[in-house]
């Protein structure tokens, strides 16, 4: 069977299967549009806040990113697990205790005020939309690679299938689908990782093949270094980044992680606080097997790209590399005309340029695997990003037909009328998303990074102050919020487009990248909420009931 | 539940929090941050020892942290009567 025709089987079967299963799980009231009911298990909850989490950047870029810049590419492997253990252990349990339907709900109540409300509202939207437009173009990318049609097409063609099933199922239908993208995308992301360790090291699992011997008897980590030196990189077991820098920017990935609504959200769904307990550890025992199979590929692809290409001439290059050239993400330019390919740090001698993005999806070609294993792997990058698409869409609809019509416009909105306007919310969303997937913003790359910055200055905070401290009053919280997101957008805009004077590297306050700033704002976030909060008067009698209420797992709320 | 009982539940979980939280501050920023240089001096396999912590051993600690704070809480639960 031909490549063209392996892709669109795979494609065709699991988009049916998504198809199936939102009409299978149609959504009949705002509780199981907004929190399926509350009455998801914890293992398939787990596996769905894993789908959610691992968007189209995880499956197809981190590997090839971590390949280029080796330890530093930790922060992004650190960071983004480790915010699941601030979420299952300060988070998870006590808004499930608390038990409304998003995360504005939580600051509105707690705070008792509809400004920390729309602050959480905007904050909620920002986030969500940067993140939402980078999946849609992640699709599009997916589809013109692998089924030649143009990208923006792909996009199309991704909208109207999320379009179906968020605006029919809402939370239900998605919290399924994203149980059967889950599946897809682990076994297409561990399928060539296992290929590879095999034929690389012996060892089929690639945890430990990565730290193995190779046919040559050498460990591959040290042949790595060892080849990195003499092509001028810097060895890839050690960085480049100032210790303070790794620091603040695992720090800001974890706390956003732990911070971002789609994924909050997913603790709503389960029936009791024990259960959200649960599916936090589920979750990230499931996101973990990706995130340890991801430094492996980084190590394998790196050394068989390095070994494959330089110094060795250009007309005896595979066929995979005339491919990939054709999608301009791989170029040679022969410099010195001796018809051999340097590639090397100096950029005055070094002749291939690579684009990290093709590592994992070249991958299975390098390796040279058979067909099927590549639809596979193009139908597990369309699951992820199609799954983190549909969770962010579900929060930017809830935030407008639940947090703005129904708790500050109009709270007399009927049930029928709430659902109503989640799914006419949710299909705006979808289109929004699109447009920006298609008239993709210069800046999305910038953006994403932000609403991890956002959401560690903003959210973390106040949430957790108000679960850990009952004296938390509005008055600290909405400042502390506030100023941790202005603090943040100034730094971003000012580093990343130029704003406010713009600066260089040399300009970084404390030499704290704009990637890591965010720690510092949230840090911030908390010395102001506290000075603030304690100028002002406590928090009335019953919300400091409410903070005791939600520290205790009673049996149902 | 009364107040007191409540309290003293309270305080056990954020007693198993500090507990938990340390070990996860350690694995990651401690030893694949922090003390990485020195930690790079011991080898396990082929891995240099604090670049294994920062790429696997540190996501590893991860899960193992959740469940176990998963089977304290559970326990706490039913000491109080909560499940």
């Amino acid at each position: 069977m031909t490549l063209q025709l392996w892709i669109w089987l795979m494609i065709g079967l699991t988009f049916s299967l998504y198809i199936g299963i939102a009409i299978w799980s149609k959504a009949g009231s705002t509780k199981e549009f907004y929190v399926a009911g509350s009455g998801v298990s914890p293992l398939a909850n787990g596996m769905a806040t894993a789908a959610d989490w691992m968007s189209a950047a995880s499956f197809i870029s981190m590997a090839g990113l971590i390949s280029f810049i080796g330890y530093d590419g930790s922060v992004y492997l650190m960071g983004w697990t480790g915010g699941y253990v601030l979420l299952a252990l300060l988070l998870a349990p006590y808004l499930r205790k608390f038990g409304k339907f998003t995360v504005p709900d939580f600051i509105g109540d707690r705070y008792y005020s509809d400004t920390a409300r729309v602050v959480a509202v905007f904050c909620a939207l920002i986030i969500s939309f940067t993140y939402v437009a980078g999946q849609m173009r992640g699709v599009g990318l997916v589809f013109s690679r692998y089924l030649e049609v143009d990208i923006n097409t792909g996009v199309v063609i991704g909208m109207a299938i999320v379009l179906f099933y968020a605006v029919l199922g809402g939370m239900k239908g998605i919290t399924y689908t994203q149980v059967a993208q889950y599946c897809v995308l682990i076994f297409a992301f561990m399928v060539p990782a296992i290929f590879i360790s095999i034929q690389m090291t012996g060892n089929p699992i690639p945890q430990l093949g990565f730290g193995s011997q190779g046919s040559d008897g050498i460990y591959l980590l040290d042949k790595l270094d060892g080849l990195s030196r003499d092509l001028g990189f810097h060895e890839y077991t050690t960085g480049e980044k100032s210790k303070l820098d790794v620091f603040f920017i695992t720090a800001a990935l974890m706390v956003g992680t732990a911070g971002l609504p789609h994924v909050i959200v997913r603790f709503f769904t389960v029936k009791k606080v024990s259960d959200a307990r649960k599916s936090a550890g589920w979750a990230l025992l499931f996101i973990a097997i990706l995130y340890t199979t991801a430094p492996a590929i980084a190590v394998f692809a790196r050394t068989n790209l390095i070994e494959t290409v330089s110094e060795k001439k250009y007309d005896d290059m595979p066929v995979w590399f005339e491919n990939w050239e054709k999608t301009g993400l791989l170029t040679f330019t022969d410099k010195n005309k001796d018809g051999v390919i340097q590639y090397v740090a100096d950029p005055q001698i070094n002749e291939l340029t690579i684009d990290r993005d093709i590592m994992v999806m070249a991958n299975p070609e390098i390796a040279e695997l058979p067909n099927w294993v590549i639809a596979l792997l193009a139908a597990g990058a369309l699951a992820a990003a199609l799954s983190t698409a549909a969770g962010l869409l579900l929060v930017i609809s809830s935030s407008i037909s639940h947090d703005l019509i129904k708790k500050i416009i109009k709270p007399d909105v009927s049930e029928k009328g709430e659902l109503i306007a989640a799914r006419v919310s949710a299909f705006f969303a979808v289109l929004l998303a699109g447009y920006f997937g298609i008239n993709p913003p210069g800046f999305v790359a910038a953006v994403v990074a932000l609403a991890f910055g956002l959401a560690a200055a903003s959210f973390f905070p106040a949430i957790v102050m108000g679960i850990f401290y009952k004296r938390m009053n509005k008055e600290g919280a909405i400042s502390g919020m506030v100023t941790g997101l202005l603090l943040m957008l100034f730094y971003m805009t000012k580093f990343k487009f130029g704003w406010f004077g713009g600066g260089t590297e040399a300009d970084w306050w404390f030499g704290i990248s704009p990637e890591g700033f965010g720690t510092f704002a949230m840090l911030v976030n908390f010395v102001v909420s506290l000075s603030v909060c304690h100028l002002n008067a406590k928090p009335p009698q019953e919300i400091q009931e409410l903070v005791e209420n939600i520290r205790i797992p009673t049996i149902e709320n | 539940m009364d107040k007191k009982l409540a309290e003293k539940y309270w305080k056990e979980n954020i007693k198993y929090l500090i507990i938990l939280l340390s070990i996860w501050f350690t694995v990651s920023f401690g030893f694949g941050i922090l003390l990485i240089e020195e930690l790079n001096q011991f080898k396990i396999g082929g891995f240099k020892l604090g670049f294994w912590f920062a790429q696997q051993g540190s996501i590893y600690v991860f899960v193992i942290l959740i469940f176990i704070y998963i089977i304290l809480m559970n326990r706490l639960d039913k000491k109080y009567n909560l499940k």
